[in-house]
This record gives structure tokens, sequence and C-alpha cells, in this order.
């Protein structure tokens, strides 16, 4: 086995770093699947929630730890829960639920779309000579403090307007007209 | 012959263990692929919305990605991932209002019914 690792090249953590990515690469790319494939609504965003927790890990492997806190919070935590209530709210007929996400006919060419889409990615990605920056990178969540309310300032203040205009809007839409004429 | 044949054993075996951004870009096409699929199959508009919520997160492993392993210095792409959260945030809580309104009306959420705007 050490014959290997020295063969290799490679340090003990590398292969652990490379394991820890593949498993939590697999959660993500298994949970996505059943989102996309499940026809029961309710595991689908059952999943969704799996795959972003596994998203969560993968930012801790990237050293974005702030992100991933954000990411188990926002997504893990809210959006899926808001969706969950979603669906709650939206399936009115009793027992339909195995069947309530089904596909359209559009299959073949949405499989075809995705999957040529993904290939030039892929290739993409592959082709591209990457010019990788060897350098330490500053601690996550002070760095995007700092830019945040410095060279991102505007966007930050229009980012909090876009929250309150959606959330005035989502009480707005989901009352209802008659709501709101008498309110 | 069975020293290259050791050597190029090692060198793939090399390529699918030193993660780099390679692994984390495909990762990201793969998830983004999967949704764009969901997106255009399904006919549930809060499944709809989550396949959305899936190409984003593919977009944000990419933007994270780059800045660890391109840009580390000033961790602009995390702060973009920052953004795309807030948005993806405000666009679920409107799709589903939006889908509440919908169920409200017209008592159903599947997207083959909402073709009110053909002739």
């Amino acid at each position: 086995m050490s014959e290997l690792i020295t063969l290799l090249g490679q340090s003990a953590n590398d292969i652990v770093y490379a394991a820890w990515f593949y498993f939590l690469a697999a959660i993500v790319l298994a949970a996505a699947c059943g989102v996309v494939f499940k026809r029961n609504l309710v595991h689908s965003a059952l999943l969704l929630a799996v795959s972003f927790a596994g998203v969560a890990g993968l930012y801790i492997l990237l050293e974005a730890d702030f992100l991933a806190a954000v990411q188990l919070l926002v997504y893990s935590g809210a959006v899926a829960v808001i969706i969950v209530i979603g669906v709650m709210l939206t399936q009115r007929e009793a027992g339909a639920m195995p069947v309530s996400s089904p596909s359209n006919r559009l299959r073949l060419p949405a499989a075809l779309v995705a999957l040529f889409l993904t290939g030039l990615a892929v290739w993409t990605v592959l082709a591209t000579p990457w010019q990788a920056a060897a350098g330490p990178a500053p601690e996550s969540a002070p760095a995007i403090a700092q830019s945040l309310l410095t060279d991102f300032v505007v966007a930050f203040e229009a980012a909090a307007i876009l929250l309150l205009v959606a959330m005035i809007g989502a009480i707005i839409l989901a009352r209802g007209k008659e709501a709101n004429k008498t309110a | 012959m069975n020293a290259s044949l050791v050597n190029s054993f090692a060198n793939i075996i090399h390529a699918a263990t030193a993660i780099g951004l390679y692994h984390f870009l495909i990762l990201g096409a793969l998830l983004f692929g999967l949704g764009l699929y969901g997106l255009l199959t399904k006919r549930n508009a809060i499944a709809v919305l989550m396949c959305i919520e899936l190409m984003l997160n593919a977009v944000n492993i990419n933007l994270i990605a780059f800045s660890r392993f391109v840009a580390p210095a000033g961790l602009a792409g995390q702060v973009f991932a920052v953004f795309i959260i807030t948005v993806a945030a405000a666009e679920i809580a409107v799709g589903l209002a939006l889908v509440f309104a919908i169920v409200r009306d017209r008592l159903t959420s599947s997207l083959d019914d909402l073709d009110w705007l053909k002739w």
C-alpha cells in the first residue's frame, strides 16, 4: 500500500480528500437523480434537502466554510421546508401523491438537449487551459464581509431591496384577490 | 510493456485522486444537466421550481470552485455565490406564492393546464 502511494506521488491526505469528494459527489448526484426521476413530489422534496446538504459538504472541501453554513441554513433549512409546505398546500386530491409529479411528453427531446448541453459543458471544461493560481485563500467569513461592504456594496443594497420586494410580493400574491380587496 | 502499463495505470489513478478544478466543474455540469432535464420534463410547477434550485446549486459549485482554484485572493466567487443564494431564496418565495395563487383560482398546479395564452 505504501509503495502504491509513493508510486502515485500523493500523500494519504490527498486520497482521503478524493474519497470525500467522490462520496459527496455521489450523494449529490444520486439525490438530484431522485429529485428529477421520482414521481412522488414529497420524495423529490426530501431528496432535494439531501442534495443541498451534500453540496454544503462540497463547499467545506472547497474551504468555503461560511457558505457551507449558509447553504445548510438557507437551502437545507428554509428552501426545503418552504417547498415541503408548498407541496402540502397544493396537493388536494387524496391518494394522488404517489403520482403527483409526472413527466410530460417531452422526455426524449429534453434528454437530448440536456445531454448535448452537459456534453458541451464537460468538453469546454476539459478543453480550457485553466490558469491555476496557487495562493493562500483568506479566511472566508471576514473576507466576504469586507468585500460585501466595500466593492459590492451597491449590489448588497440591491439584494436587500430585492428581498424586501420579494417578501411583500409573495405575501400579496399568496393572499389572493379577495383578501387584497378587503384589506 | 509491463512498466508502461503500470505507468499509465498510475497516471489514471493520479488524475482520479488529485481532485482539482476539473472535478468540481464536471460535477457542476452534470448537476446542471440533471436540473435542466427535470426543468423541461416535469409537469408539476413545484417540481420545476425544485429543478431550478438544483441548477442554481450547480452554478454555485462552479463559482466556489473558481474562487478556490483560480482566483483565491479576493473571494469574489464566494461573494457571487452569496448573491445567487439571495436571488434563489427570493425566487422560490415568489414562485411558490404564484403557484398558490394559481392553485386557488384554477385548482391545478400542472403546467400543462396553464395554457390560456395559447390561441
